[in-house]
């Protein structure tokens, strides 16, 4: 029998695997990702767990790990007055929580899925174009938690340096950019997110709208930022007022910050060109 | 609040820009009144949810329809093929949420006129003959509303040409016709999140659960007469 334990930038509880009676055979295998690193352990020979109640034995605990929800990175009353703990409190600890949940449902029915990161996942189960059904959970629960870390307390404002200057290049200034974002989330139609992208081949930034739970990493390009516009994200506390929804996070919610910092490690796979250095 | 939304009468269809348009002979839509008050379908939906429904949401698909109409109209008559045919995914957009909220809104009818009656006559058999029971079409169309991902509507529809009930889902404001060309919606329910979230939050079910409490199967039974008249 073999379990998968997935830790997504997790820390691996040395107790816990000791945890197993039995001989334990572990495979580490870590691999760096485009969003961070990846730890797969993959874990043999462990005695059946299944028919063990009539021989007297005591059963091993049944674990298995698939993926967690995460918490955002600030408390849930912090984006206030731009974003309700209500609203928070419902669409994560409801909406998210519940993706996770059906996700971990899916995964624990038929194990083909196993042991991939979620990117990965939300990859593999979009299955070119023709999604297969854990897609809409896996990725809802991605889409999600790039969208709490795209925001934070004190947020908006502008960025700075080596951001600002790519977007100054590919919008023209920040404000058209800001413009067009903000037009994208107000002319999409129905349920779906907007994203600021990275496009690997064009070697340029682009805001991107996707409908219900597609996400840009399907097509193989780096997400920067985005922006849900389910209703359930801005209903509570916009109701049908889109507009006000977007502008307040460009300009009171967004994070420039991890904005900067998914650039920079997108640059590690995407040749932005030579940094302007000034001549003396 | 609430109280103040119950006392709310019905608003009367936006006008702006009909006599305008009008001039040039192109047929613009107006919002249509509701024939209940916004707080009589309490406690199933809310007077809240009501009266933003139609005066903010079906109100908006109005006024970008209509814009879409005037801007299709332009490029029609300028020859501008690739305007005509850029438009086209907004006048679906728009186009179809008037449609289908018109609909909606004669589907539902508080208690007090027959709101949640189940059907009779041919309708009452043809369901009957279909599903086995109202109970039964009931279960179906939760269900598949319950599955829907994103935004959208379940319908009950009949198919013209094949003589029989079918239920249906559509995405975002897509009309039924999408579906089939055939056919003909009897009954739709908004699945979007601003038809419940205000009320159920994420429960979708419980909305699906309750609204058959204020569905009017007369106007249902009234369409399918039309279609099919008893001989």
């Amino acid at each position: 029998m073999q379990i998968f334990l997935h830790l997504k930038n997790g820390i691996l509880n040395e107790s816990f695997i000791s945890s197993f009676k039995c001989s334990v055979q572990m495979k580490c295998i870590s691999r760096r990702t485009e969003l961070g690193w990846d730890i797969r352990i993959k874990c043999s020979s462990l005695p059946h767990l299944q028919k063990v109640e009539h021989y007297g034995l005591r059963r091993a605990p049944k674990v298995v790990a698939y993926y967690g929800l995460k918490r955002p990175p600030y408390k849930l009353d912090a984006l206030e007055p731009y974003m309700s703990q209500k609203t928070l409190e419902m669409h994560w600890g409801e909406h998210h929580r519940g993706y996770v949940e059906v996700l971990n449902k899916h995964l624990g029915k038929n194990d083909i899925l196993y042991g991939y990161t979620m990117d990965e996942l939300v990859k593999v189960t979009y299955n070119n174009g023709n999604p297969l059904p854990e897609f809409n959970d896996a990725a809802q629960v991605y889409n999600h938690d790039f969208f709490w870390e795209s925001m934070q307390p004190g947020g908006g404002d502008s960025p700075k340096l080596g951001l600002l200057r790519q977007l100054e290049k590919d919008f023209g200034s920040f404000t058209n950019f800001k413009e067009n974002f903000i037009e994208a989330a107000i002319t999409l139609f129905g349920s779906g997110w907007v994203w600021l992208v990275l496009k690997r081949k064009e070697k340029r930034l682009a805001v991107v709208k996707t409908s219900n739970a597609v996400s840009p990493i399907v097509w193989d390009d780096i997400p920067i930022i985005c922006l849900d516009l389910w209703e359930h994200a801005y209903y509570l506390d916009y109701k049908n007022d889109r507009g006000k929804y977007a502008n307040v996070f460009m300009n009171h919610l967004v994070s420039w910050h991890a904005a900067t910092a998914r650039i920079c490690r997108a640059q590690s796979f995407v040749n932005l060109g030579e940094p302007k250095i000034p001549v003396a | 609040m609430a109280l103040r939304t119950m006392l709310t009468r019905k608003i009367v269809g936006s006008g702006l820009g009909i006599g305008l348009l009008q001039s040039r002979s192109l047929q613009t839509v107006a919002l249509p009144d509701l024939a209940y008050d916004y707080g009589s379908l309490e406690p199933v939906i809310s007077g809240e949810i009501m009266q933003l429904h139609h005066q903010k949401h079906h109100q908006s698909y109005v006024t970008n329809y209509n814009k879409a109409l005037e801007q299709l109209s332009d490029a029609i008559v300028k020859g501008d093929a690739s305007t005509v045919v850029k438009l086209q995914a907004a006048i679906k957009f728009n186009g179809g949420g008037h449609i289908n909220h018109s609909i909606f809104w004669k589907n539902l009818a508080p208690v007090s006129v027959g709101g949640g009656e189940p059907p009779k006559d041919s309708l009452g058999w043809a369901i009957d003959l279909h599903f086995g029971s109202v109970e039964a079409l009931i279960q179906k169309i939760n269900n598949e509303g319950a599955a829907l991902q994103g935004s959208g509507w379940v319908w009950l529809g009949v198919d013209k040409e094949l003589k029989k009930l079918v239920v249906e889902t559509t995405a975002n404001q897509d009309p039924l016709v999408t579906k089939g060309l055939s056919l003909v919606p009897l009954l739709g329910i908004d699945v979007w999140e601003h038809a419940y979230y205000l009320q159920y939050k994420n429960v979708k079910p419980d909305y699906l659960k309750n609204i058959w409490k204020v569905v009017d199967w007369k106007y249902a039974s009234h369409v399918y007469e039309k279609e099919f008249p008893k001989s």
